[in-house]
């Protein structure tokens, strides 16, 4: 799976969980520039990202990640394991 | 494997839920963006698309406040009194009472803060009013400090000591503010330190845990409230799919999001159950079902069913768990597209069959459309098409079934019937509340009943088959040992409710020792047997006219519609005013979606209107005492308590 592909993926969930067509990710986002993307929304949005993915973040990288391209570097690493 | 229970595989995937969901909410008409919505919460959904259909929800109900109103749905309000955090539980609880046709307005209290909320008088739960309070404890709040060493003594004290807490809550909830107690039961989240011993350790955190789950189903039931059973439930698929520790490092969350859609069904079904809504009636269908095989194709000998063979016993599996439903008091019914002639010989000779032509209580077997005879069932059963779960191999007749009687329950099967049973289970129809005589008594009562039928098919008249039936009439005040069975009645009735007015067990208690009111049950006897428990009325003296006897509520189950009880329980009725004084009764009749058959009662036992009230749903009624004539019937008076 591409970068583009798992941001891909992220937008949709994201966007599913806030109700907001309008919502889009880049690389750069961090969760400050997205209305609504609060603490609580960030652990929904891994739980669906995790099952989704199938993939399990370790707890301390969940804490880490600063910006979308954060998770999606996470993840894509995950999926190549 | 079977599907595990938390993806509730019984219920059919969505084709395109987004599309769906963007759809509904494009429809402008409010009624029918409900009932769009409602139509998706019969899919299986997950988390996400839980969360998805509960924002839609909520914005059609934020643009359209009167949405709820005109589309007869009750509204329930909510207080969830938690120690982890339940936000993201909320969603799936809405969406399963939308399933129901049930709308949920939530408060969830402070974190932890549950003590608070119930006694500081000013507190958000009580300015809120709840309905109903959910307690979503973890174990730790009420047993985190018993040590490992403690003996067993010391360990029993602080089970009973967390008992005695929890009491105080629930008595908080109930009399203060008046609402209904769901107590849901501890996940045992915790490791093991000793293995298979560890339930011989009393301070091991299993068997502390253990022990208060032990405890929880009798004091909950004990303190007039209900267990919701999560620990029972989780064991189904296992701890790990309802806990996840990442989630509860990350932000307390004690039931894992992929959980929570059926946690969400589990709480929506109590509700659900408790307010009388639960299914009545299992339908069968048989070739594939019932038995393995084409019974007209291959005859008797055949079909694959009973000892023998692996296939054989999961077709016997269904029989059994189809009976002891039977047991537990649901009505079993056939569907099945057949030679009525050929199925009859199975039932009656097949040697490996379980189930006996007695058990079933309605008996389609023709070659009509199955949406016609489920249709059939109903109204011979006389319970609404939304107490039935149909049960058939065939995908295409159950999609042409919700197609065309979307209230009907139709679950997906699996391929393989040996996990049939299994989804049928988890499917969780038959949720109950309480389990009564009658219900023990249901499958006499229903095989008897289709015996009145017979009778009725061979007389001339009306008149001459009530006569035959020599029926008599037990009844009397309403005592303690009526209590479950008059709450239940009360509770599940839908048809013959006068007003709907639903009460708990605490509530028939206190009406019925009130010297004002007068509470009256009634059992209708026969020449086939006993109808049990059938009819309950509440009457209420009224305080502005001492001379007024208020019909609060009427009750009467539908397998005695039409055999005069409800000339003869007025009778009665009258009786009991005119003893303590009373010189007239009065009435109102609250229109339901279910309550029809009732609309001309109490026209028809010779009521006279009584003016109107703001409420265009309710017409009022009063009866003079004075100079009415006893209504005649054909029921003789039996004991009377």
């Amino acid at each position: 799976m591409t970068d583009q592909e798992i941001l891909a993926i992220f937008t949709r969930i994201l966007r599913d969980l806030l109700a907001d067509d309008a919502i889009s990710l880049d690389m750069a986002t961090t969760r400050a520039d997205v209305p609504g993307w609060d603490s609580f929304i960030y652990v929904t949005f891994i739980a669906a990202a995790e099952m989704q993915l199938g993939i399990r973040f370790r707890v301390a990288d969940v804490e880490s990640f600063a910006k979308v391209g954060d998770i999606v570097a996470g993840a894509h690493k995950l999926l190549t394991k | 494997m079977p599907p595990a229970m938390s993806t509730m595989a019984w219920l059919p995937s969505p084709p395109d839920f987004r599309r769906a969901l963007k759809s509904a909410l494009e429809n402008g008409r409010i009624e029918e963006r409900v009932e769009a919505l409602v139509a998706l919460a019969q899919f299986r959904l997950d988390f996400v698309e839980t969360i998805q259909l509960d924002s839609a929800l909520a914005r059609t109900l934020a643009v359209f406040p009167s949405a709820t109103s005109s589309a007869k749905m009750p509204r329930i309000r909510l207080g969830l009194l938690a120690s982890a955090t339940v936000d993201h539980l909320l969603p799936a609880v809405r969406v399963a009472a939308l399933r129901r046709r049930m709308l949920i307005d939530p408060y969830v209290g402070g974190f932890g803060q549950y003590r608070a909320e119930l006694l500081e008088p000013a507190s958000g739960l009580r300015r809120f009013a709840p309905d109903v309070i959910l307690f979503s404890l973890g174990w730790r709040d009420f047993l985190g400090g018993v040590p490992l060493a403690a003996t067993a003594d010391e360990a029993h004290r602080a089970v009973a000591n967390a008992m005695a807490e929890l009491r105080t809550l629930w008595r908080q909830a109930r009399e203060s503010l008046h609402a209904l107690v769901i107590q849901q039961s501890f996940l045992d989240v915790t490791e093991p330190l000793f293995g298979s011993y560890e339930l011989s350790v009393s301070g091991s955190p299993a068997s502390l845990v253990s022990r208060l789950n032990m405890q929880l189903a009798e004091a909950v039931a004990g303190e007039g409230g209900l267990l919701l059973d999560i620990a029972r439930a989780s064991a189904r698929d296992g701890l790990g799919t309802w806990f996840d520790i990442a989630r509860w490092l990350q932000a307390k969350i004690e039931v894992a999001p992929q959980a929570a859609p059926l946690y969400g069904e589990l709480v929506a079904r109590l509700l659900a159950a408790q307010r009388g809504q639960s299914r009545k009636c299992l339908v069968l269908d048989l070739d594939n079902t019932l038995w393995g095989g084409v019974v007209g194709d291959v005859g008797l000998e055949g079909i694959v069913l009973g000892e023998g063979s692996a296939a054989g016993e999961a077709h016997l599996a269904l029989q059994r768990y189809a009976r002891s439903l039977a047991e537990r008091g649901i009505i079993l019914a056939v569907c099945s597209k057949n030679e009525s002639g050929i199925v009859e010989e199975a039932f009656r000779d097949h040697p490996e069959m379980l189930l006996r032509r007695s058990d079933i209580a309605a008996f389609l077997v023709n070659w009509q459309d199955k949406a016609e005879n489920l249709r059939t069932i109903a109204q011979r059963l006389n319970i609404g098409l939304d107490s039935l779960v149909f049960i058939d191999d065939n995908p295409a007749e159950r999609a042409r079934v919700r197609e065309s009687l979307p209230m009907v329950a139709v679950p997906e099967l699996p391929d393989d019937p040996a996990h049939y049973v299994r989804c049928i289970a988890d499917a969780g129809y038959f949720e109950a509340v309480s389990f009564t005589n009658e219900d023990r008594q249901r499958v006499e009562q229903y095989a008897a009943n289709s015996e009145r039928e017979a009778l009725r098919d061979t007389m001339q008249s009306m008149d001459d088959f009530l006569r035959s039936l020599d029926m008599s009439v037990e009844y009397g005040p309403v005592s303690a040992l009526d209590v479950p069975r008059v709450t239940q009645l009360i509770n599940k009735t839908n048809q013959f409710n006068t007003t709907t007015r639903r009460f708990s067990s605490e509530e028939i208690s206190a009406f019925a020792s009130d010297p004002r009111n007068i509470a009256l049950q009634f059992r209708l006897l026969d020449r086939f047997g006993d109808n049990g428990l059938v009819s309950v009325m509440l009457l209420s003296g009224r305080m502005d006219d001492p001379a007024v006897l208020e019909v609060v509520n009427w009750v009467m189950s539908c397998r005695v519609f039409g055999r005069q009880l409800e000339d003869e329980a007025l009778n009665i009725a009258v009786e009991a005013a005119r003893a303590k004084g009373f010189g007239q009764l009065r009435a109102e009749l609250i229109t339901t979606k279910k309550n029809a058959v009732i609309r001309d009662l109490f026209a028809g036992l010779g009521f006279a209107p009584a003016g109107a009230s703001g409420a265009a749903d309710t017409t009022h009624w009063s009866l003079d005492l004075r100079g009415h004539e006893p209504r005649p019937t054909f029921i003789h008076r039996g004991a009377s308590a």
